[in-house]
């Protein structure tokens, strides 16, 4: 694999695929649909074959030399303008534990999510290009490792999410399109200022000795690299690290979402067409723990540390507020959507741990939950193509006219209670016994668990009003499910069973690099508070 | 017969029914004669089942045996999964194929005609699966990850006709109510785990053993028992959350019997066995009280109950908190023991009452039934036997177990001085014998209720009739020991069950369980001496009032209900309150309602109305300010900077209107402003 620049093709591929689709005609629909399909197939592969290739010895997180596929070329380069020295962005990807399940994860969504978009029949030309923008922005964003880069693929995500919504949404959607675009364009505002504190307060070394400043979140990791007098420094004694850190925190926290910066979320979610909720549930939500995991704690191990009880405490809040709001819906999609709010607090509170076994079933719960939402959301998807409603009071005894539907329909809400033998349990599980196991968060654990009671009585109380009692006779010509649904729906309860039964599949990828994390967040948190002392 | 192929052998016991599980559930759809499959799995396990339990009981009857293997490791965490096989473990694998088994065939007739038949198979077969999985366990995480998969076939099963809407109803509460507990149990396990790292039962004990106690407190380690309880208050309906087991009723019958009378039920029974070892005087204190009440508790709502299937279902409960307060009170031998009687007497009362359903098409209210004794008599036989049985008759099973757990409240009330126990123990024996007697008359004795049905009705096929004769047969004494009043010297206690010795800490021990005065600790400790001779001397005394009790329960259901000596309904009038409380359940399903249920909904829907109206009102708020604000931004705009740029503009060109009169085009004009101009530049210019 040495050289083979595998990270850029999985990330520019959908480029290609883009060009290739602009220049078919707009009749052409199925040969776009096709086009894209076998573009995010090969996405499948290409992540299937990295994480043959992959070192799971490797710890990357901090340092260097263990990261894997890496690419690191000039991409920007100004000499010499005055104070400033020579201005340079590189363009840097690679990935370690930490990046591969989320890589692999966003070949797996996007995949299904185009089969889902085979009934879009509005502008498909348009549609298809945008999907395909938009998958190189989410997989740019896992892959890159130059914080400026990170910000760039960061940026490309929002225009395509946003005509995707605001086009071929619902009824209110452009209500949700402006929603969603204003409040995460404000969280990127958010990191941009951070991007550039930091850019200013840490140079690294060129190898021909020159120092010169930098968006390498390696280096930006190293306090070494830090001149006493930047203004974020680790060493300089003012609030600015702080308010820094909880910028950059807000600035990921509304792509979680966290509350009280949640509301986008449902109002996105219900107005998208199907495959696009696939998308945002599936990989854009994951993007904000990502960015906390990738660059909040390791540049900021001290404040992570000083202000891990919040995080927890907001983990908590999501877990139990978005449980009591989903109980309280009446939209099946909107009931979904804070069952997302819910299970991604189960990520915060396990992240807040700063323990191996937390974070680890963080992560892990990022993937299971990328998968298991994206098959909730296909599951309305299924229903609101055959009825045109949402109305969870609508229907009854689904489960008597679509018997094989509702069996995929039970498994997938199992799977989100998280009953054990399913993907969900195991990382609620370990994201449990981290944050029980952190003294620091131990109480904000117990209350947690609140959450397991809560996600399934909203989820069996669902399940008996759409699919339980006699049939309302008002669907009694639903059909059960067709072969492009069963091909959506029989990969992702697969792996919902192999994750299950074999978590290690996933969760051996990112030991070692959730390991050094840790261990580095620990370590550093008390050497920077020895030097400010 | 190795070890090695006595594990592989429980391996593959555990395994085979997930295999007639996914089948069944997958190919049902196409294959109409598919639970044949599912039949043939089951009778599979159940030989491999009797020959492991053969193997351990002679060759292994000493010797625990065990194997696992990492399922996950990461850093400093392994988690092993394993099973463990003693005594208890393969009577239990025995208990739970044999009436499993019978229930499969039972149901063959019995849910004859279902459309979702094949379905129900496969449901039985991943709840013998996940049963036995609880068996098997050698450790905590697993014993979790099973306890919620037989939630789950209970769910499935109680709502197994989901058209209806009182089952989903019931399928639904009898998960939550679950996992109310689990919650429990779950937080037991996390203490357990963050402080031995591990999930094993045998090392954590080891660990306590050695002094090492959760958090270094004697109060952590009751903690962690007492909400390890809990899954079990959950899972074998004990009070406060025994509501969920009589709505469970719902499911088809011989999933009762089966799932909520014998087998599942009794699963939280046997946690509390597991977790005997680590349980402290407090924790067994409140297991005791517990149980107790429980047990007391449903006995005076059977009373009055009217439906065949709720009254057996709170004999149930009541049965299962006598097991745990057995536990309770250190009575362990025998809360195992009644364990294995109640399987089998209970779950040959629920199949009869489901012949008599299922031969009454579907009549389970007592007021249609009556007289079928002489219609059935295969089912009245039976029947009978296990009424015996569990209203603790002599030659019964019931009666060695029952009489060693009312000997040991006795003892306890004795040692202790908690007499609420007993007194509450023997008021339940008392009970128990007269409800139960009152279902058996009013179903079998009597007149019919319903004539129509009643001329209809005829004893059940063999499938049916063969599974309550041999559970009958089970409910008799000589299968447990060859003296019928005494259990203790049968090979059942004798032999295969022994009391383990408890490893909390000496000063949270009962007086009676320290090993200071344990004089009779040999290879399998016992009780202390203590405890032993109180036991002795409170044996007989224990029989004969338990007996008199029964007899005497027996003897008011005859005079209320055979031979009407009292009249019911004038009794009833005059202690209106009392039967409203017990027909009412004691209002406990409306308390939580009104409280739990209603308050969470209530709650849902404000901090929904917060999110809508406060949360994302800020959120919509701001926008509109925006907006607001740039509308006024917009105003400045337009007539304040645009409005100076047009008001220079408009300014200029009134300047120039009035300048271009000036210019006139003719040179007279212009000679005129010259001089003009030349005069005033020399007036202001002047030369001094």
């Amino acid at each position: 694999m040495e050289g083979f620049p595998i990270l850029s093709l999985i990330t520019f591929l959908p480029i290609v695929g883009m060009l290739i689709i602009l220049f078919l005609p707009k009749e052409q629909q199925q040969a776009i649909r096709l086009t894209t399909l076998l573009i995010t197939f090969i996405q499948i592969v290409l992540s299937v074959i990295m994480l043959m290739n992959f070192d799971y010895k490797a710890s990357g997180i901090f340092d260097n030399s263990t990261f894997q596929f890496v690419e690191k070329f000039r991409w920007i380069e100004i000499p010499g303008i005055s104070w400033l020295g020579t201005v340079k962005v590189d363009y840097f990807l690679g990935i370690d534990g930490l990046s591969m399940p989320m890589v692999l994860l966003t070949s797996i969504v996007t995949f299904i999510a185009t089969l889902s978009s085979w009934n879009i029949t509005k502008a498909v030309k348009g549609y298809f290009s945008l999907f395909l923008l938009l998958n190189t922005g989410m997989m740019g964003v896992f892959v890159a490792l130059d914080f400026f880069l990170f910000y760039v693929f960061w940026e490309i995500m929002l225009l395509p999410m946003y005509f995707l919504i605001g086009i071929w949404g619902g009824p209110r959607k452009e209500y949700a399109a402006i929603k969603f675009f204003l409040y995460t364009l404000l969280g990127s505002i958010f990191m941009l200022l951070v991007m550039i504190g930091l850019y200013f307060s840490a140079k690294e070394t060129l190898p021909d000795g020159a120092r010169v400043f930098t968006f390498n979140l390696i280096e930006l990791t190293n306090i070494a690299n830090y001149s006493a007098d930047g203004i974020l420094a680790p060493m300089n004694p003012n609030n600015w690290r702080l308010v820094a850190y909880i910028a950059l925190f807000i600035g990921f926290a509304i792509k979680v979402p966290m509350f009280p910066f949640h509301t986008w979320l449902p109002d996105a979610h219900v107005e998208a067409p199907t495959p696009i909720s696939v998308i945002l549930a599936g990989v854009l939500l994951k993007l904000g723990t990502y960015g906390m995991l990738r660059i909040s704690f390791p540049i900021f191990p001290d404040i992570t540390l000083q202000l891990a009880w919040y995080i927890g405490l907001f983990g908590m809040i999501n877990i139990i507020y978005g449980a009591f709001c989903a109980l309280a819906q009446k939209d099946f999609k909107k009931m979904i959507a804070y069952s997302s709010v819910s299970h991604m607090g189960y990520v915060l509170l396990g992240i807040a741990s700063l323990s191996t076994t937390g974070i680890n079933g963080a992560i892990l719960q990022m993937f299971n939950h990328g998968t298991i939402t994206a098959m909730l959301f296909l599951i309305v998807g299924v229903l609101y193509d055959r009825s045109h409603t949402r109305g969870i009071d609508d229907f009854g005894g689904i489960a008597i006219q679509m018997p094989i539907y509702t069996g995929f329909v039970t498994v997938a809400f199992f799977a989100a209670i998280g009953l054990p033998g399913l993907s969900g349990f195991i990382s609620e599980a370990l994201v449990f016994v981290g944050s029980f196991g952190s003294e620091n968060i131990r109480i904000l654990a117990m209350v947690s668990t609140l959450g397991i009671l809560l996600g399934a009585a909203y989820m069996l109380w669902t399940l008996q009003r759409i699919f339980f009692g006699e049939l309302n006779q008002k669907w009694n010509e639903l059909k059960d499910l067709d072969w492009r649904e069963y091909s959506m729906l029989i990969p992702l309860t697969l792996i919902i069973l192999f994750l299950g039964i074999y978590p290690s599949a996933i969760l051996d990828i990112m030991n070692s690099s959730v390991k050094s994390l840790v261990d580095f967040i620990i370590t550093n948190a008390n050497n920077f508070y020895i030097t400010s002392l | 017969m190795t070890e090695t192929i006595l594990i592989n052998i429980a391996l593959v016991i555990l395994f085979l029914p997930l295999l007639g599980f996914a089948a069944t559930i997958n190919l049902g759809a196409k294959i109409k004669k598919m639970y044949y499959f599912e039949i043939f799995i089951i009778t599979a396990t159940l030989i491999l089942t009797i020959i492991a339990a053969f193997f351990k009981l002679s060759d292994f009857v000493n010797t625990q045996i065990g194997s696992s293997f990492t399922w996950i490791a990461f850093d400093t965490v392994k988690i092993d999964l394993g099973i463990k096989i003693d005594n208890i473990t393969v009577i239990m694998l025995f208990v739970v194929n044999l009436i499993s088994f019978l229930v499969h065939l039972f149901s063959l007739e019995y849910m004859k005609g279902d459309k979702r038949f094949n379905r129900y198979f496969a449901y039985l077969g991943i709840f013998t699966f996940s049963m036995l999985g609880i068996v098997l366990t050698d450790n905590l995480l697993m014993m979790y990850i099973f306890w919620e998969l037989v939630g789950l076939s209970s769910y499935l099963l109680i709502g197994f006709w989901f058209e209806k809407k009182s089952a989903s109803d019931a399928g639904k509460k009898a998960f939550l109510t679950n996992r109310i507990g689990d919650i429990g149990m779950f937080l037991g396990i996390l203490i357990l785990f963050a402080n031995y790292n591990t999930f094993n039962f045998d090392v954590i004990y080891s660990q306590i053993n050695l002094g090492i106690l959760p958090f270094d407190s004697t109060v952590w380690l009751t903690a962690a028992g007492i909400l390890l309880f809990m899954g079990a208050v959950g899972k074998s309906a004990q009070f406060p959350l025994h509501v969920w087991l009589p709505d469970a009723m719902e499911g088809p019958t011989p999933v009762s019997a089966l799932i909520h009378a014998a087998t599942m039920v009794a699963a939280g029974v046997y946690l509390c066995l597991r977790l005997f070892v680590m349980l402290t005087s407090d924790a067994m204190l409140v297991i005791a009280v517990v149980g107790a009440f429980t047990s007391f508790l449903a006995a005076t709502i059977a009373l009055t109950q009217t439906d065949i299937k709720r009254v057996l279902a709170y004999s149930t409960v009541s049965q299962l908190g006598y097991m745990i307060m057995s536990i309770g009170i250190g009575a362990y031998a025998f809360a195992f023991f009644h364990l294995v009687t109640h399987a089998f007497f209970k779950a040959c009362l629920f199949l009869g009452s489901g012949s008599v359903i299922h031969a009454m098409h579907h009549s389970q209210e007592l007021e249609d039934l009556g007289g079928l004794r002489k219609k059935m008599p295969v089912t009245y036989l039976t029947f009978l036997i296990s009424t015996l049985a569990i209203s603790g008759i002599p030659l019964t099973s019931g009666f060695l177990s029952k009489d060693g757990i009312l000997a040991g409240t006795l003892a306890f009330g004795e040692l202790t001085g908690h007499w609420l126990i007993p007194i509450l123990g023997f008021t339940v024996a008392l009970l128990t014998a007269f409800y139960m007697f009152r279902l058996l008359i009013l179903t079998f004795h009597g007149k019919p209720g319903n004539q129509e049905k009643y001329n209809h009705a005829h004893e059940s096929k063999w499938v049916m009739a063969f599974p309550l004769v041999l559970l009958s047969m089970l409910s008799i004494f000589i299968f447990y020991t060859p003296n019928p009043i005494s259990a203790e010297s049968g090979w059942f206690l004798d032999k295969w069950i022994s009391t383990p010795e408890t490893v909390v800490p000496e000063s949270t021990r009962f007086e009676f369980m320290k090993s200071s005065d344990s004089e009779l600790v040999d290879a399998n400790f016992v009780h202390s001496k203590l405890y032993e001779e109180t036991m002795h001397h409170v044996h007989y005394p224990a029989m004969i009032l338990s007996v008199l009790l029964g007899g005497i329960g027996i003897l008011f259901a005859f005079l209320f209900y055979q031979w009407k000596k009292i009249n019911v309904d004038k009794l009833t009038n005059s202690i209106r309150p009392l039967y409203n409380l017990s027909k009412n359940k004691w209002y406990l399903d409306e308390i939580y309602n009104a409280t739990f249920i209603n308050g969470t909904l209530a709650l849902s829907k404000i901090i929904s109305w917060f999110d809508q109206y406060i949360v994302d009102g800020i959120v919509n708020g701001t926008a509109k300010i925006t907006k607001i604000y740039s509308t006024y931004i917009k105003w400045i705009d337009t007539y304040i900077v645009d409005g100076l740029v047009n008001l220079t503009a408009i300014l200029s060109g009134i300047i120039g209107l009035a300048l271009r009169k000036l210019q006139t085009g003719k040179v007279q004009t212009y000679i005129v402003y010259v001089i003009l101009s030349l005069l005033i530049l020399l007036i202001v210019f002047k030369p001094v």
